[in-house]
C-alpha cells in the first residue's frame, strides 16, 4: 500500500500531528500491522521534501511531535490522482501449484494427493479468516472477505485441476 | 475419546447401474460441524441421505448414539429422524399455506406440543435467526435469504442432536449465504447440535470444523496437522 498517498488523504480533512496521523492510520488501516513511529516521520519528511506537505505550526518544546502538518495543493493534486488511477489487477499467473502438480504427473507421484493436502490448507486459513470475520468489526470483516474471495478463487482452480488430471497427465507424459 | 455421535463405516450405494457410494465413512462428535465436499455427482446427498436415515446404503453401518440406523424398523427410524435430527435444504422444504412461524411450530405440533408454547418457542427461534419480521407471511412471500433462516429455525426448534444441510445456502447471494451459515452455526453451537454441512462452496465450507471431500463416491478425510 502507499503509505505516503495514505498519510496525505488523511491530512486532507484537516492538520495533524504526526502521532495523531500515526492513530488515525492504526484505526482505519493498522488491522494486522500498526505502522511503526519510525515509518510515520519518515514518510512525513518525504513528502515535506516532495513540496506535498508543510508544516504549518511548531509548538515549543522537544522531539517531532511538536510539528502540526498541512496538505499542500500538489498535495491534494497527488492524492486525487492516486485515488483516480485504477490499480494494476494481479495477474496471478506464475502458479507454483501448476508447476507442482505436472512435475508430480511427470514424476508418477500422486499429483491429486497433492492438490488435496493444499485444499486442506487453503481450507484451514479460510477458516481461521471466517473466524476472524466473525468477531471483527465492518473494516475487518471486509478485509477479511477480500482475502477470502482470493482464497475461494484458488479452491475453484485446484477443484477444476483435480477434475482434469487425467486429461493433463495425458498430456504432460506425451 | 467419548463415543462419536454418528459413525459412518463401508457405505455401499447404488442407483441401477450408478454406483453413488464407495466404502464411504464420516464421523461426527457431539457439536460438531463438518462439511462435505466434492464435485457435482460425487456421492456428497447420498451419503447425508443415508447419514440421515432417508436413504438405506446396501451395504455397511450408520451408528446413531449407539444404534445402528440399517438394522432398525422404519418406524423406528422415521421417529429418529423427527426426535434428534433436523434438517435444511436448498429449495421448498417451508409449508406454502401456513405462514413462516406456523411452519417453525410445525414439527413442535407434530410432537403433540399445545398450539401457544409450540408458536412461542417458534417466535423465539424467528428471533435467534433474526427473521421475526416474517413471523405472519407466508413462504412465498419473503427473500430467498429470509426463507432458508425460517428453515434454520424449524430445523432448530426441536432441539435436534444433527443438523442435516445440503447446500442450505445453494439459491442464496454470498452476503445472505454467509447470513445464513453465520446463523446457523451460532444456533447449532449454542444447542449442542451437531452439523453435516453438505456443499460446494469454499467460504459456506469454512463455517465448518473440519471438512471430509467425496469423489467418485469415496470419502477422504484429510486431517492436516495444526
Ligand atoms: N435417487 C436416485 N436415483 C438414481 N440415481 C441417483 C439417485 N440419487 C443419486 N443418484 C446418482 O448417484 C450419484 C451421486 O449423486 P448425489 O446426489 O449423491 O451427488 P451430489 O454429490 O450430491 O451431487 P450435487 O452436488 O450435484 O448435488 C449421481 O451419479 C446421481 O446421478
Ligand atoms: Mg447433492
Amino acid at each position: 500500500m502507499s503509505i505516503g498517498q495514505t498519510f496525505l488523504g488523511l491530512l486532507e480533512a484537516t492538520p495533524r500531528h504526526g502521532y495523531d496521523i500515526k492513530r488515525r492510520y492504526d484505526e482505519h488501516f493498522g488491522h494486522s500491522r500498526p505502522v511503526a513511529y519510525g515509518q510515520v516521520y519518515a514518510t512525513l519528511s518525504r513528502l515535506l521534501r516532495g513540496g506535498l506537505v508543510e508544516v504549518e505550526a511548531v509548538e515549543p518544546g522537544e522531539g517531532p511531535d511538536r510539528k502540526r502538518y498541512a496538505i499542500t495543493e500538489a498535495g491534494v493534486a497527488d492524492v486525487a490522482q492516486w485515488l483516480a488511477r485504477p490499480e494494476q489487477p494481479e495477474p496471478y499467473l506464475q502458479s507454483v501449484l501448476y508447476t507442482k502438480v505436472v512435475l508430480a504427473l511427470l514424476t508418477g507421484r500422486e499429483a491429486a494427493e497433492l492438490l488435496d493436502v493444499q485444499r486442506a490448507e487453503h481450507l484451514r486459513l479460510m477458516r481461521e479468516l471466517t473466524r476472524r470475520k466473525r468477531g471483527g468489526d465492518l473494516a475487518e470483516q471486509l478485509i477479511c472477505d477480500h482475502a477470502l474471495f482470493h482464497l475461494e478463487a484458488d479452491l475453484r482452480w485446484l477443484e477444476l485441476t483435480t477434475a482434469r488430471l487425467d486429461e493433463l497427465a495425458a498430456r504432460v507424459r506425451a | 475419546m467419548s463415543a462419536p455421535l454418528l459413525v459412518a463405516e463401508g457405505l455401499h450405494r447404488s442407483f441401477g447401474e450408478t454406483v453413488a457410494l464407495v466404502d464411504a465413512a464420516l464421523r461426527i462428535d457431539e457439536g460438531e460441524v463438518v462439511a462435505v465436499l466434492g464435485s457435482s455427482g460425487s456421492g456428497k446427498s447420498t451419503l447425508l441421505h443415508c447419514l440421515a436415515g432417508i436413504v438405506r446404503p446396501d451395504r455397511g453401518r450408520v451408528v446413531f448414539d449407539g444404534r445402528d440406523l440399517v438394522t432398525m424398523s422404519d418406524a423406528q427410524r422415521s421417529a429418529l429422524r423427527r426426535e434428534q435430527f433436523g434438517f435444511v435444504f436448498q429449495f421448498g422444504q417451508l409449508v406454502p399455506e401456513l405462514t413462516c412461524l406456523e411452519n417453525v411450530a410445525l414439527p413442535l405440533r407434530l410432537a403433540r406440543v399445545p398450539r401457544r408454547e409450540a408458536e412461542q418457542r417458534a417466535g423465539q427461534w424467528l428471533e435467534r435467526l433474526e427473521v421475526t419480521e416474517v413471523a405472519d407471511k407466508r413462504p412465498g412471500e419473503v427473500s430467498g435469504g429470509q426463507g432458508q433462516r425460517v428453515a434454520v429455525a424449524r430445523a432448530l426448534v426441536t432441539r435436534p442432536r444433527v443438523i442435516f444441510a445440503d447446500e442450505p445456502t445453494g439459491a442464496l447471494d454470498s452476503l445472505n449465504g454467509e447470513r445464513v451459515m453465520r446463523l446457523l452455526t451460532e444456533a447449532a453451537r449454542d444447542s449442542g447440535a451437531a452439523v453435516v454441512l453438505v456443499t460446494h462452496e469454499a467460504r459456506v465450507a469454512a463455517y465448518s470444523d473440519r471438512e471430509v471431500v467425496v469423489r467418485d463416491g469415496r470419502t477422504r478425510n484429510l486431517e492436516v496437522a495444526a
